[in-house]
């Protein structure tokens, strides 16, 4: 996985609250069985005016103009700004994995949907939560050429005009996301404990194990 | 062994020290392996679910990495979402689709696990088979890369969805690295009347707390209304926890759930059966358990329940109206409801019984159980499709479902009224196979979610019980079932 440490980047305000993980990903590209490719297909529905296909090349597809990932000035910004709830619905990590592919790597928004929340830090993307008042403060500064500085050993976020907004996150995804750490070798470390977990387990509750 | 558990989840949860123990307390103490100081657990998982969307990536990053399955006899497999639900014998026409389900058949079989293919009896969605089988009990933890997972905490079990990398972590090790969640009891006292069903409590219930209420809880689903409902109920209950934010919902268990599990395939048979039961029948949350926020509603005031917009918390009783935007004060939420009302093409203030329907949806891992199929049959006997309704699709929950039903004839009743009585799966609940709304189609479903596009591009989604679907389906619109004859 990518670390992340620090990130200075333009920033997308996508203003819409409960953007959902149909949304961000629509399921006819959950066919794939590979992890990339995702980042021309993401928020399909509302990037393009077309009815989009996997595999599909976008290069010439009808855009939709008036949305916002659409705008020139917001090209290649790596943080996007939400409003509450964002992330909800589906548990598919493809919704992740296109808001990465597509080069994004934080997400600040008032709250998270918890399926979604915990993907994000699978896959080197930081969502931040902020206070409704803090996000509705950075709504109102964003623009073109608003840019945003993360970062996240010091679990801060600077704003151009010199402010700092405080986020929190827990140590243990803090630490394996810095370092862009493998769950899964950190756990098996574990492997000992996991079988004496079993083996006490297999008598309490026989019937798991038959 | 490490840090004591129970200061772990005490830790976390301020001022229930002297307290009795939440269910959800009592299932996650039950599964810890370690735990960090800063709270993440390291938490063993009974049991996992698989189908052919989340997977295929997870047992690729298997192989990349060289990683053994540490558990074989905890997974189960089935093709659910991409599956076709007319002309099995001609198989998967879509290619993408087929390569999908192609790989599942052959992870299992590479890795040993137990797979119900396509055209198997036991094949269907895999919140309805796991139950059905036995795989779900009471006490697990169970885990599938899906969002809808939380339906198997009907059994007191505590099941989640999780993403592709949390499938492979569990594939690799029978863990999770989680944090524990807050407790939230929904509490519904007060029995519904006839033609209220488990899931007009349950969209009552996100219409109260909002599609966010329950992020970062459990809920535990409790009172008589609950007490009162069949395991179908408790599940179309529990699955929906999700949309009110909650990643797992629970149910006490009790002798309802008991009775379900007698002699399923993969329950406990004879002396592990007694012992299995007598450790089942403690998990309860103790009298004098305190939860961190508690909701009550009185379910003999909630009428049926049909939603309006994009989001499951935009839904009013069937006697209501669309609602005006402009009676909203904060800027934000009225123009999410504009947004939402234009996508739907509808306009404030019109009476839901004034919408009337293309399409019928009566299936997936919400409603789709033998008793929602007989609810929605009761209602289509001896009538017929209104003429303006194009499609009515009736899609069982598994092959034994569908099996039970035609035993009672409820194929002949669907069929006669005009519904296409269908093979099991997903369907046109999410729209990956062939079912699916085309752009502008209104639909009344017995689905969960009415986002945009969700069941086909440009589709628009109304969400109701199985009675209600059957009902709009032969008047055309919306009808209040309690008064429909």
């Amino acid at each position: 996985m990518k670390p992340f440490t620090r990130l200075t980047s333009r920033v997308v305000p996508l203003d819409r609250a409960n953007v959902d993980t149909d949304a961000i990903i629509p399921k006819q590209f959950l066919k794939s069985i590979r992890r990339a490719g995702f980042g021309p297909y993401l928020f399909d529905e509302w990037r393009y005016l077309d009815r989009g296909e996997p595999d599909m090349d976008c290069t010439n597809r009808p855009i939709n103009s008036a949305f916002i990932l659409n705008q020139p000035c917001y090209f290649r910004a790596q943080i996007l700004l939400a409003r509450e709830n964002f992330g909800c619905g589906s548990s598919r990590e493809h919704a992740p994995w296109a808001l990465e592919d597509y080069g994004f790597r934080a997400i600040i928004a008032p709250s998270f949907a918890d399926i979604f929340y915990n993907n994000c830090f699978k896959n080197g993307l930081l969502p931040i939560v902020l206070d409704a008042a803090d996000v509705n403060a950075l709504f109102l500064q964003t623009g073109p050429g608003f840019q945003l500085t993360i970062d996240l050993a010091t679990q801060t976020i600077t704003t151009p005009y010199g402010a700092t907004l405080h986020f929190e996150v827990d140590a243990t995804r803090k630490h394996r996301l810095l370092h862009g750490l493998d769950d899964i070798g950190l756990t098996l470390q574990h492997a000992d404990e996991i079988r004496a977990y079993e083996a006490r387990r297999a008598v309490e509750a026989p019937w798991l194990f038959a | 062994m490490e840090p004591p558990e129970a200061g772990c989840s005490l830790s976390l949860i301020a001022c229930s020290c002297m307290s009795g123990k939440t269910l959800y307390d009592k299932l996650w103490d039950a599964h810890v392996v370690r735990c960090e100081p800063d709270g993440s657990t390291l938490l063993y998982i009974d049991r996992q679910l698989l189908h052919e969307v989340t997977s295929p990536q997870a047992f690729e990053g298997l192989r990349l990495s060289h990683r053994p399955l540490w558990r074989v006899k905890a997974c189960l497999a089935v093709a659910d979402h991409n599956v076709p639900t007319a002309d099995l014998e001609h198989g998967i026409s879509d290619p993408v689709s087929r390569l999908q389900v192609e790989t599942l058949d052959g992870n299992c079989a590479e890795f040993g696990i137990t797979e119900f293919k396509m055209g198997d009896p036991r094949q269907g969605v895999v919140h309805v088979i796991g139950p059905e089988q036995g795989a779900t009990l009471p006490g697990m933890t169970i885990v599938c890369g899906d969002s809808h997972t939380s339906t198997h905490g009907a059994f007191g079990a505590l099941a989640f969805g999780i993403g592709t990398s949390e499938v492979e972590h569990v594939l690799a090790t029978q863990c999770l690295v989680q944090k524990k969640a807050r407790n939230m009891q929904v509490r519904i006292d007060g029995q519904p009347g006839p033609g209220v069903t488990a899931k007009d409590l349950a969209l009552a219930v996100i219409g109260h707390i909002g599609t966010a209420g329950g992020t970062g809880h459990t809920i535990e689903f409790a009172g008589a209304a609950i007490r009162a409902l069949s395991m179908e109920g408790r599940m179309t209950v529990c699955n929906m926890a999700i949309e009110a934010g909650a990643r797992a919902g629970l149910i006490a268990v009790d002798q309802t759930t008991v009775d379900y599990l007698k002699g399923r395939t993969y329950a406990p048979q004879g002396e592990m059966w007694e012992r299995a039961v007598a450790a089942w029948m403690t998990l309860r949350s103790d009298d004098d358990a305190v939860f961190d926020q508690v909701v009550t509603l009185d379910g003999a005031a909630i009428p049926p329940q049909v939603t309006w917009g994009t989001s499951p918390e935009m839904v009013v009783p069937v006697d209501g109206r669309v609602p005006d935007p402009e009676a909203q004060a904060d800027a934000v939420k009225r123009e999410s409801l504009w947004r939402a009302l234009r996508y739907m093409d509808l306009k404030p203030s019109t009476p839901i019984t004034a919408i009337a329907v293309d399409k019928v949806f009566i299936g997936s891992c919400t409603n789709a159980r033998i008793e929602d199929l007989r609810a929605a049959a009761q209602v289509a006997r001896g009538r017929k499709l209104a003429a303006n309704v194009r499609q009515a699709l009736v899609v069982p929950g598994s092959g034994l479902v569908k099996r039970q039903a035609e035993s009672e004839g409820l194929d002949v009743i669907f069929r006669e009224a005009g519904f296409e009585w269908r093979e099991p799966g997903c369907s046109m609940c999410l729209a990956m196979n062939a079912d699916r709304l085309e752009p502008g189609e209104r639909c009344a479903s017995t689905s969960n979610r009415n986002f945009e596009g969700r069941q086909g591009y440009g589709g628009r989604t109304h969400l109701v019980s199985p009675a209600m679907a059957a009902a709009a389906a032969v008047a055309g619109h919306f009808v209040d079932v309690r008064t429909f004859s």
